[in-house]
């Protein structure tokens, strides 16, 4: 089996894949960084969003194979190295953006792709932005309220 | 997903090697991943085209503007060169899918599956653009074929996309809120010499050209001049709309898409 290489969350791995072995499997069953959902078989839902070379994808609709080489940061590299929430989970909790927190990990990467190219997004701006990330709890008002004070803490 | 190889060459002559040697092109693999899942398809290898170079990025070549074949979409979006030249096409670009669509679908891969209702071709029928292929260049108008059939052969790789720049033009879709595909989409170009109007995501037949409002609106390009809906006949029925629905969408967003091009 082919071997992949990466950096994940600031630490260089590897390990052995198949071609057909998904991004999001090798992250949860290779490296047990399971912070990282599966929500959907279609592409769809974006519980499974992951920064590869500092932009979001669809770690289910991407190849391990394709990210020889890349920079990776999942949900569990998004914490201040005490280990304290960062600014946009810190945001989520204090703005009750996440009800059963399955669509959180995909949330809070896809906003913080979307803060870093916008630090200031309007209401629908953050809209539109999360077309891809659905959430079946909240009803999405908390989630823009938390991605707003993100913005706010950051500024 | 049945197994598979994956190789990911770096020029487009050892893609090519790859591929004639049994393999299947990857763009970004954003229709083809929930392919495989579902086992719709069963490729021996994979060939990912976007670690080649000479694939990738926006260029002008004589009076055309170029999007090489593994272009992503939020590249085409974000491209100062295509928001100058054929702001339109940056736009569409731009509403294609979700942001992480977007960082990794390709105009190749889109072009070359060519859903009845994806984006791109209504821009690439509506520009008049032609299709450059490892082995010819072929003129939109011969390219799409109707759902997801298009003139290319078993192998055959799409290297560009050259799209002449219209006086004016525009892209109005109308959104099938689930999937974030066009209900019905309407591209509209207008050259010297003529206005261009492509409807995707309306016809059993995949992308078509309005004839009946290019007439029309080449000798008067305005909203008014629009003509009435083209009949339901041969329109997609499905859930989200019937063919009457369809037809109707096909002539309002063929007036907000003239109203949009000013
Ligand atoms: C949630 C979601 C929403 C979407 N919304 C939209 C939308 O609103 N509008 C829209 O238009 N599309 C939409 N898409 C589709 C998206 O644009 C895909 O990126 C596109 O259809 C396929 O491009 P790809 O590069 O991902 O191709 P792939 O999935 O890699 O490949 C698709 C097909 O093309 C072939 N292929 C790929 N590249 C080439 C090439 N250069 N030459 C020859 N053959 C090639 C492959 O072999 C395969 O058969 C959506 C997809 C998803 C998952
Ligand atoms: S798991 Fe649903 S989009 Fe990736
Ligand atoms: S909090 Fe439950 S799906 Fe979003």
């Amino acid at each position: 089996m082919p071997k992949v290489s990466m950096t994940v969350n600031g630490k260089a791995v590897s390990g052995e894949v198949e071609g057909r072995t998904l991004l999001v499997e090798f992250l949860r069953e290779s490296l047990r960084l399971t912070g990282t959902h599966v929500g959907c078989d279609t592409s769809q839902c974006g519980a499974c969003v992951v920064h590869v070379n500092g932009e979001s994808v669809k770690s289910c609709t991407t190849f391990a194979a394709a990210c020889e080489g890349a920079e990776v940061t999942t949900i569990e590299g998004m914490a201040n190295a005490d280990g304290s929430l960062g600014t946009i989970q810190q945001a989520f909790q204090d703005n009750h953006g996440l009800q059963c927190g399955f669509c959180t990990p995909g949330m809070v990467m896809s906003a913080a792709d979307l803060l870093k190219q916008n630090p200031d997004p309007s209401e629908a701006e953050i809209r539109e932005w999360l077309e891809g990330n659905l959430c079946r709890c909240t009803g999405y008002h908390n989630i823009v309220r938390s991605i707003k004070a993100a913005a706010a803490a950051n500024a | 997903m049945y197994s598979f190889d994956y190789v990911k060459p770096s020029s487009l002559q050892d893609a090519l090697d790859a591929i004639s040697g049994g393999g299947q092109p990857l763009g970004g693999g954003q229709t083809l991943i929930p392919t495989l899942k579902q086992r719709l398809a069963m490729p021996e290898a994979l060939v990912d085209l976007t670690g080649i170079a000479e694939l990738k990025g926006v260029s002008m070549s004589g009076d055309k503007l170029s999007v090489g074949g593994a272009t992503r979409h939020a590249d085409v979006a974000a491209s100062a060169e295509v928001k100058a030249k054929i702001p339109a096409l940056a736009a569409l670009a731009g509403q294609i899918g979700d942001p992480q669509v977007r960082n990794r679908g390709t105009i190749g891969g889109s072009i070359a599956n060519n859903d009845p209702a994806a984006c791109y071709p209504s821009a690439v029928l509506a520009l008049g653009a032609t299709v450059r292929t490892d082995k010819r260049e072929i003129a939109a108008d011969d390219y799409f074929q109707g759902l997801f059939t298009t003139a290319l052969e078993e192998g055959e790789v799409v290297v560009g996309v050259d799209f002449p720049v219209p006086e004016k033009a525009a892209y109005q879709k109308f959104v099938q809120p689930a999937s974030r595909f066009a209900l019905t989409g309407v591209f509209v170009a207008k050259f010297a010499g003529g206005v261009r109007v492509a409807v995707t995501g309306a016809s059993q037949d995949g992308v078509f050209r309005w004839s009946e409002a290019e007439a029309a609106l080449s000798s008067n390009f305005s909203a008014d001049a629009v003509p009435a809906a083209p009949v339901a006949d041969g329109m997609i029925g499905d859930i989200h709309g019937t063919p009457e629905y369809r037809a109707h969408l096909v002539q309002v967003m063929t007036k907000r898409a003239v109203a949009a091009a000013g």
